[in-house]
């Protein structure tokens, strides 16, 4: 087990790491500790707002694990997202108990609203956190499994496989926006109080759940590297450059495929479930066809099969999109959005960490091999 | 269906396969003896590659029988389940993996365990480590261990190809026209490499080059519209009057 | 005629019997005012006057033009019994009219009145009637007549039952359960065999009806899905700003028609006819600019493709949305594109019908085009091995560039089709473009059979779910359905098979 997270821990890898701690240590102490008429102080609606991108950062990763490693172009993630923010939005209008517009002990606002006459069965449980924790896992995680062993057994590959699971999300839209479905319909969930006993609107649960979304980007980023740099690695960038190859080589690719699409749905389902307490509300929009291609475009603006890539253009773009639709220039993000995808597609396909690392591709090349002259074949692997 | 015995390593009876109506395969009956080395030929369109299609499970035979080891039914088997036999395929077009590097490519083919978990926690074994560097040596690719595999030669990429073969360890070897776009000189170190490996393992080569299939020196079948046409030693073949005129000319 | 002066509805209500029995030429006229709120009358003089729309106002009685003069008039009120009653006077009174066309509107308004003092009328007409069809409504309201009276001979009620029966609608439905419970057991029993008679009956025309609803969806996803189907056989593209050019080719059909309202308002009629041409040069060009300046570069790879394309159709929406607004916009229906008419019981506007012709005519075209033209023959050589199609010299940038906007000029064509059944806005082409998709990858590639069989069937299933699972589960039981089918058929209905398809 070691040697998975020392291999996977190489230099670029560090850096990362401690960028994310920092952000993670620094920004909560600035919002917390310095008071709030210093120039250094965070106001507490930017730790939300990093929080937010923090969580996109966490679904963008578990897209490049699929997209960028395995060839896997999902148009669906929104949903794993979405359905794991939805278990945590259950969490959380159970917490408000008697609390509510209604004051119904039992049933949400909406629930009473629509005339529900006791709790639906879906719904029970959802008052302790270690279920909903595990259902944020487990939901995501089974629709991923039970989509991915159909399509992929069936060999359904490439464009295909995007147009269905694009259907898998606006089929789960469409369900949601239902009144009838249990889910708030149309205005989905929101007016939460508190989590494990804290109030979601206080300046310390913020800053935790800031701290959390960083721990659990940090974690995500370690599973992806240790599974990117070990031979499962190798095999998924097999699989994404000549599959049928593979095959002929013994491995079973829908396992393969199965594992690291079961896995990412699990990784966007703790991002939506860290989302919804920050941003307060979860509703079918999440579902959005729209909301999973931008996704991807994080993933490409960053640069696929790059990790570092994904986590950089999750921020850059949700950066730009917050400066640019807060502004005058809102009617021109859309096509701000589009020249992206157009762009990024044509003129940069590695992405921005794809192209610098091609830059220093012959530099780094130069350096290894003066390094490796005088060593023998067998030192290459300083892990073994 | 009772299992059969028999002493071929490789066995096809009556196999038929139709594309739209088109009869790729027709009545295709083959026998490979354990250690022995087959060279394919015949025109385009006879159906050399829709026979390795079929033997690896890529396509299934609409009628017919294939048979692997004596007893072990290869119409049941999809491609993983075949290869874990140990029939390994060498494609008519190299197909390396580009992005890797050409370590990397025989890493993926070692005949190590090829499931998620055990890829997952694989750490390389002396025993390993050594067979990599007696394939690059056997492939002439020592040098070449760091480069990516797309950077490679055309001639490079056949020889990656053969040598992923060798790492596989398979008991039979299918090699798809191992010596296409290849020099005189990489054609003639082609044969001698797999006359080497045919020591070892039996092996299926279909190939066009004529001079290729002589220096093999190995028995000859010719397909011709999907079925065999003339059998035998390279002589008794390219004598015969059907072959001559639909394959070879006059 | 004093007693419409009253204004008590039991005095009125004697009034209109009397009327109607009168046998009078003025009384038909008396009972129509009176139905229309003209019949105005005096408590003071008793005296009745009828007011034209014109405003002249005359003797009810004497139909002689009076000076309208008098202040304290007041209208004849009628509540609804009494509406019935009068409708029911009208019936009997115009059953006797010389135009067929009136004497069968009396004898559906008899139908619905079951007004027993109409059965002699009616009898009676029924003798001398020669028309096929007004017999027919005439047996029909003698037989609801004879229903809704328990006193009549069981003989007659019987054959009053056939009668209904074969009328075979809502009404007649609603008519046999009245008498599905009645005493005597042999009306019962008759009645309740026809009733489950014109249930079936009234199965079979509502399928036929969901049938037609499925067939018009699926000439619309059709037309939708066809460039789409084309793009995508041929050149392994997933055009996701196709959605886009149904969405243009909408609103030239909005600029065509604003611009025809302005200056040429006579032209009206032939705005389509206009617009067709226009749309498909609007989306063909804009498809070939697409093509040259983006997806050539990408060729190969199809998943940059998908995203590149989106990132057009999010420019290409937000282009309309700045340029004509985010709301909808009012396309017309021409004349004879407007209105609907009756097969049977199913009820078909001439828009859906229009579409589902104009879809068949651009399929039917399509197909000439691919079959006995030169762009044709090499597109399919294209889609059905493309290195082998470049190697005998086709020039495959170009039918690359041509099958785009080809592909797109349908799709622009589609949208002029689509603005006369939906609403025009920037978000017209996302909300096809999903269905669109299934019916590609339902119907497969490389056969534009398999795109029409597609559609059709996405349709019909669509609309017979419907009224089972209600629209929106429907459509999610078909995107699951498809999404299973996908698994037993990878490729969809109509495959490509061989070698060709390998990568």
């Amino acid at each position: 087990m070691s040697h998975l997270l020392i291999r996977s821990l190489d230099r670029s890898a560090m850096v990362f790491l401690v960028i994310i701690a920092a952000v993670g240590i620094v920004v909560p102490l600035l919002n917390l500790l310095v008071p709030p008429t210093s120039f250094f102080h965070v106001p507490t609606y930017l730790v939300a707002l990093f929080g937010k991108y923090v969580c996109y950062a966490l679904l963008a990763l578990s897209i490049d694990l699929i997209w960028g490693y395995c060839g896997i172009l999902s148009l669906g993630h929104g949903a794993f997202f979405a359905l794991g923010g939805y278990a945590m939005g259950m969490y959380l209008m159970r917490q408000i108990g008697g609390r509510g517009v209604y004051g119904n002990p039992l049933l949400p606002d909406f629930m009473v609203f629509l005339n529900y006459q006791s709790l639906p069965w879906y719904w029970h449980g959802f008052d302790m956190f270690w279920f909903a924790a595990l259902m944020v896992l487990l939901v995501p995680g089974l629709l991923a499994f039970g989509f991915g062993w159909l399509a992929f057994r069936s060999r359904v590959t490439g464009v295909y496989l995007s147009i269905i699971t694009q259907a898998m999300t606006y089929a789960l839209l469409l369900a949601f926006f239902r009144n009838d479905f249990g889910f708030g319909g149309n205005n989905g969930l929101t007016d939460f109080k508190d989590i494990l006993g804290f109030n979601v609107q206080a300046q310390g649960t913020r800053a935790a759940l800031f701290v959390l979304s960083c721990i659990a980007l940090v974690i995500g980023f370690l599973i992806c590297r240790a599974i990117v740099t070990s031979k499962l690695g190798k095999v998924l960038l097999a699989i994404r450059d000549a599959e049928s190859r593979t095959r002929f080589l013994g491995y079973r690719v829908e396992s393969y495929k199965l594992f690291v699409f079961t896995l990412s749905a699990c990784m966007a389902g703790v991002a939506g479930a860290l989302y919804v307490p920050q941003v307060g509300i979860i509703n079918p929009s999440e579902f959005a066809p729209a909301n999973s291609i931008e996704a991807v475009i994080w993933v490409a603006v960053g640069g696929r099969g790059t990790l570092t890539g994904a986590v950089l253009g999750a921020v850059l773009v949700n950066y730009a999109k917050t400066v640019f639709t807060s502004g005058v220039l809102a009617p021109y993000w859309l096509f701000m959005l589009g020249a992206l995808f157009v762009l990024v597609t044509l003129l940069m396909p590695r992405g921005i960490i794809g192209t610098l690392q091609q830059w220093w591709e012959p530099w780094r090349a130069q350096r290894a091999e003066a390094r490796s002259a005088p060593a023998t074949p067998a030192a290459q692997a300083p892990a073994e | 269906m009772t299992p059969r015995t028999t002493n071929a390593l490789l066995y096809l009876d009556g196999v038929y396969v139709a594309f739209d109506g088109f009869r790729a395969i027709n009545n295709l009956s083959l026998a490979i003896e354990p250690g022995e080395m087959r060279a394919i030929i015949g025109p385009n369109g006879a159906g050399k590659t829709t026979m390795m299609d079929i033997i690896t499970g890529k396509t299934r035979p609409d009628e017919g029988e294939v048979y692997f080891d004596g007893n072990v039914d290869l119409t049941r088997l999809d491609e993983t389940e075949i290869a874990e036999l140990g029939i390994g395929r060498k494609f008519q077009k190299p197909t390396v993996f580009e992005s890797q590097s050409v370590e990397d490519n025989l890493t993926l083919a070692l005949n190590v365990d090829h499931s998620v978990r055990g890829t997952l926690f694989w750490r390389k074994t002396p025993g390993e480590v050594e067979r990599i560097e007696r394939v690059l040596e056997t492939i002439r690719l020592k040098e070449a261990r760091h480069r990516l595999a797309g950077g490679l030669s055309h001639g490079q990429k056949q020889w990656l190809e053969i040598g992923m073969l060798l790492a596989q360890d398979p008991k039979l070897l299918l090699v798809d026209e191992p010596v296409a776009g290849m020099t005189d000189a990489e054609t003639h170190q082609t044969a001698e490499l797999l006359k080497e490996i045919n020591k070892e393992k039996s092996v299926i080569v279909v190939e066009h080059d004529m001079t290729f299939v002589r220096e093999l020196g190995v028995k000859v079948t010719c397909l011709h519209e999907g079925s065999v046409l003339a059998e035998g030693t390279i002589d008794q073949v390219s004598a015969n009057e059907r072959v001559i005129e639909v394959y070879l000319g006059r | 005629m004093a007693q419409f002066a009253n204004d008590s509805f039991s005095d009125t209500e004697a009034a209109i019997s009397a009327v109607a029995a009168s046998g009078n030429a003025r009384a038909l006229p008396i009972v129509q005012a009176l139905q229309d709120g003209r019949l105005v009358a005096d408590p003071a003089t008793k005296k009745v006057y009828i007011k034209e729309n014109d405003g002249k106002v005359s003797d009810a009685v004497t139909g002689q033009a009076v000076a309208p003069s008098f202040a304290n008039l007041g209208n004849v009120r009628l509540n609804n019994r009494l509406r019935r009653s009068v409708e029911a006077a009208i019936g009997g009174l115009t059953l006797l009219s010389a135009d067929p066309a009136r004497r069968l509107q009396a004898a559906q308004s008899v139908f619905r009145s079951r007004d027993a003092a109409a059965l002699a009328t009616i009898e009676g007409a029924l003798e001398k009637e020669t028309d096929a069809s007004v017999r027919r409504a005439f047996t029909q309201a003698r037989a609801a007549i004879l229903l809704a009276a328990p006193d009549a001979p069981e003989a007659s009620r019987i054959e009053a039952i056939a009668a209904i029966r074969d009328r075979g609608d809502q009404d007649a439905l609603a008519l046999l359960t009245g008498v599905a419970a009645d005493p005597s057991p042999r009306v019962a029993q008759t009645a309740q065999a026809a009733i489950s008679s014109v249930q079936s009956r009234l199965a079979m025309w509502s399928a036929a009806q969901n049938a037609w609803y499925g067939i018009s969806l699926g000439s619309v996803l059709l037309l939708a899905a066809i460039g789409l189907a084309i793009t995508f056989g041929v050149m392994g593209v997933i055009n996701m700003a196709h959605g886009e050019m149904v969405m243009l080719g909408a609103y030239t059909t909005f600029v065509v028609q604003e611009v025809i309202r302005s200056s040429y308002p006579g032209l009206f009629d032939y705005s389509l006819l206009i617009a067709l041409p226009l749309a498909f040069l609007v989306a063909g060009l804009i498809g070939v600019a697409i093509e040259r300046g983006i997806i050539r570069f990408l060729y190969g790879r199809p998943l940059e493709t998908l995203l590149a394309t989106w990132g057009i159709s999010l420019i290409l929406q937000q282009a309309v949305r700045t340029a004509f607004g985010p709301t909808n916009r009012e396309v017309g229906n021409p004349s004879w594109m407007s209105g609907a008419f009756e097969l049977g019981q199913i009820t078909i506007t001439y828009n859906r019908l229009w579409i589902v012709v104009f879809t068949l005519a651009v399929f039917a075209l399509l197909l000439l085009m691919l079959r006995y033209t030169s762009l044709g023959l090499e597109m399919r050589a294209v889609t059905q091995n493309r290195r082998m199609a470049a190697s005998m010299g086709i020039a495959t940038s170009r039918v690359d560039a041509l099958t785009f906007g080809l592909g797109s000029g349908i799709a622009g064509i589609a949208g002029v089709a689509l603005s006369q059944i939906d609403n025009v806005s920037p978000n017209l082409g996302q909300s096809y473009i999903i269905d669109s998709f299934m019916v590609v990858v339902f119907g497969g590639v490389g056969n534009l059979w398999g795109t029409l069989v597609g559609a059709f069937t996405l349709g019909i299933a669509n609309k017979f779910l419907e009224p089972v699972a209600g629209a929106v589960l429907g459509k999610i039981a078909i995107l699951v359905l498809i999404i299973l089918f996908i698994q037993k058929r990878p490729r969809g209905l109509f495959a490509l098979k061989g070698r060709a398809v390998e990568a």
